[in-house]
């Protein structure tokens, strides 16, 4: 039987998934009684409740939804992936990994990855204006972040500053 | 009279040239990123939160409070000007604004918004400055049962009232009461769903949640979508007075919105999109004068009656807050958050403990409201330019606020992989149509009420119906039966949906 609203089967089988992810694990903790709560009980009732909340949701699902089916819809990969990853490019260069061994650049040069890797989500990309744009940032953000609120970032790459 | 030497207390509080700035700077760099569309309140505040967090408290939350209303306000100018809703409570707003805007009375019905919500904030303040000692003498008397089954009654309502599937908000309350949980547990030390990863066994930075699933979820859903449909009516603005026969026609709805916002914030979960959208179904059904424009083509009343009703909304929504340290919706739920990161544990004691930070925060929401009036219709030239910005410029600056924001909470790279991570996961909530911001309460909540179930049982020895033999907590629990029955009544339910569709 198709669902009548994919938004709605899809985000019932997410909260049953989770739901059941979270009482599983709390069955490794020790669960207890009612009067005496072990640090597994709460999260065991909730867990279960949440995923026959997302069976509700899928079997509502079935029976009613839009005309059109209620669809998903595109998902958009370039925003996503462009952000989340000038997000991710921002973290390694500002602290590095060290697992990695990758050494931390600071927050100018993260300041010019994040925002250029986010500008090419933008409709009209020119490279020239994502550099002007991260240099009024970078600036700005020097100013009111490390100057202004004195928060302790390290601003340049390790092999300058030293 | 208390009241007046309570509120000269937080005048006192308030009124130092520190705080003077710490508000206004607030309402400023809340309206500042309020105007940018798609921008709410709640994306705002989790921004912002990280810069106060060098001040003292009662100056954070000074500024915080200004940041609320700030954003509040700038959404409203975007609502108007652009015809896109910056938060849910706006988009009442858009429907007659945006009209008024399209016949070049922009300006008026930017000063009816801000001149209505002034009101309706002082009028707010008042209140909460009358019933807040009140109500927290009933706190005294609540034991852990109660504080539960309030809980309860707050997350149904939070839920009932908002728009959108209930059952699917019910669903979104509980993973974010599992999300809370993820973290040492206090009693017995256990670090639960930590995975072995130390920086999880204090929990999920809150403002990381928020910051992915407010901000980064929303600006990938604004990106996929195209730019060209926005159009800003800047050259057409001349005038901001409001005639005469404006103000007789706005001044009773206004009056009817204070009314209507200031009941219906006090409830859980109401805040201010109820209380905007019952005021313009309220002010709909209300005859026409001759020679009036007819709702939905700029008529004035549809626009400072839903403003001040949201703002007057806005500001009761403290009330529950401040008396019980219960958040009633998701902008209440990081104030919560902030309250607890400068060690204030939100709730009755606030205002015995300290009643400098309690009476001068609700001094300076006045304050706040007044600087808003005074910030706002003189400069309203500089956030139309703000507004004609492209998109292409700004989202990078949010993109980049937002990691910066949430990297300074800690200095820890762990919480940029976080709110990456929870960008993600918002952008799925968007494209699956659940409404985020339950989560938010439910997230802020699920210590909480587990550790209130917790003594509750203990107390009684593991008996449940402890809940329902303890008549205070009885009731709350009757009351959240009720709110439920009453949505899922056919005849209720289909009028909600109706309520929440635009037209």
């Amino acid at each position: 039987m198709k669902p009548k609203s994919q938004k709605d089967f899809v985000s019932g089988l997410m909260f049953t998934c989770v739901g059941l992810a979270f009482a599983i694990g709390a069955t490794h903790y020790n669960v207890g009684t009612g009067a005496r709560m072990g640090p597994g009980y709460f999260p065991l009732m909730i867990g279960i409740l949440l995923s026959i909340g997302g069976g509700i949701v899928m079997l509502g699902s079935l029976s009613s939804g839009a005309a059109d089916g209620d669809p998903i819809g595109r998902i958009a990969w370039k925003p996503l992936g462009l952000i989340i990853g000038a997000n991710l490019v921002f973290g390694l260069l500002l602290g590095g990994l060290p697992t990695l061994g990758l050494p931390a650049l600071g927050l100018i040069a993260a300041i010019y990855a994040l925002v250029v890797i986010a500008s090419l989500a933008g409709t009209r990309f020119s490279i020239k204006n994502a550099l002007v744009l991260a240099t009024i940032l970078a600036i700005g953000s020097y100013l009111t972040f490390i100057i202004g609120l004195s928060l302790q970032f390290q601003v340049w790459p390790t092999f300058i500053s030293g | 009279m208390d009241l007046i030497n309570n509120l000269s207390l937080g005048f006192e509080a308030a009124f130092t040239l520190q705080n003077l700035m710490y508000a206004f700077v607030g309402c400023l760099l809340g309206t500042l990123i309020g105007v940018l569309p798609g921008i709410g309140p709640v994306a705002t505040i989790a921004m912002l939160l990280p810069a106060t967090y060098a001040l003292p408290p009662v100056a954070a939350l000074i500024m915080l409070a200004g940041i609320y209303y700030g954003s509040q306000y700038g959404g409203s100018t975007t609502a108007i000007l652009v015809n896109l809703p910056g938060e849910s409570s706006s988009v009442v707003t858009v429907i007659d604004g945006h009209q008024m805007a399209r016949q070049g009375r922009g300006g008026p019905a930017l000063a009816a918004a801000g001149l209505g919500s002034f009101f309706a904030g002082c009028v707010g303040t008042l209140i909460l400055a009358g019933f807040a000692p009140a109500l927290t003498e009933v706190a005294f008397k609540f034991g852990p049962a109660e504080y539960f089954s309030l809980m309860v009654l707050g997350l149904i309502g939070a839920v009932v009232l908002a728009s959108g599937s209930l059952i699917k908000a019910i669903c979104m309350i509980m993973l974010g009461l599992l999300l809370g949980l993820v973290g040492t547990d206090v009693n017995s030390g256990v670090a639960r769903f930590s995975f072995d990863i130390p920086e999880l066994t204090d929990g999920i930075s809150f403002i990381a949640i928020a910051m992915g699933i407010f901000g980064y979820g929303e600006i990938i859903a604004n990106l996929a979508q195209d730019e060209g449909e926005r159009e800003v009516f800047t050259a057409k603005l001349h005038g901001l007075m409001p005639t005469r026969e404006d103000f007789r026609n706005m001044f009773p709805a206004v009056l009817r919105g204070t009314a209507l916002g200031c009941s219906l914030g006090i409830l859980p979960g109401g805040g201010s999109l109820l209380s905007a959208f019952a005021s313009y179904t309220l002010e709909k059904k209300i005859k026409l004068r001759s020679g009036e424009v007819a709702f939905g083509k700029g008529n004035i009343r549809g626009v400072a009656g839903p403003e001040a009703a949201n703002n007057a909304g806005a500001q009761t929504s403290f009330i529950p807050l401040l008396t019980l340290g219960i958040p009633g919706n998701a902008v209440m739920a990081l104030m919560v958050g902030a309250m607890t990161i400068h060690n204030i544990q939100p709730g009755p004691q606030v205002m015995t403990s300290n009643p400098e930070l309690f009476w001068g925060l609700i001094a300076s929401m006045w304050i706040g409201n007044l600087m808003l009036v005074i910030l706002n219709l003189p400069l309203i030239g500089i956030w139309i330019k703000l507004l004609s910005v492209p998109y292409r410029w700004l989202f990078p600056a949010i993109v980049l606020f937002c990691a910066i924001g949430v990297y300074s909470t800690n200095n820890n790279t762990f919480d940029v992989w976080m709110v990456g991570l929870f960008g993600v996961v918002g952008y799925a909530f968007l494209k699956l149509g659940c409404e985020p911001a339950p989560l938010l309460l439910g997230l802020i909540l699920g210590p909480m009420m587990e550790e209130n179930l917790r003594r509750a049982l203990l107390l009684s020895r593991g008996d449940w119906s402890v809940l329902v033999t303890r008549p205070i907590s009885a009731s709350l629990l009757v009351g959240a039966a009720v709110l439920l029955a009453i949505v899922l009544l056919p005849s209720v339910r289909s009028k909600r949906e109706e309520a929440f569709v635009e037209d």
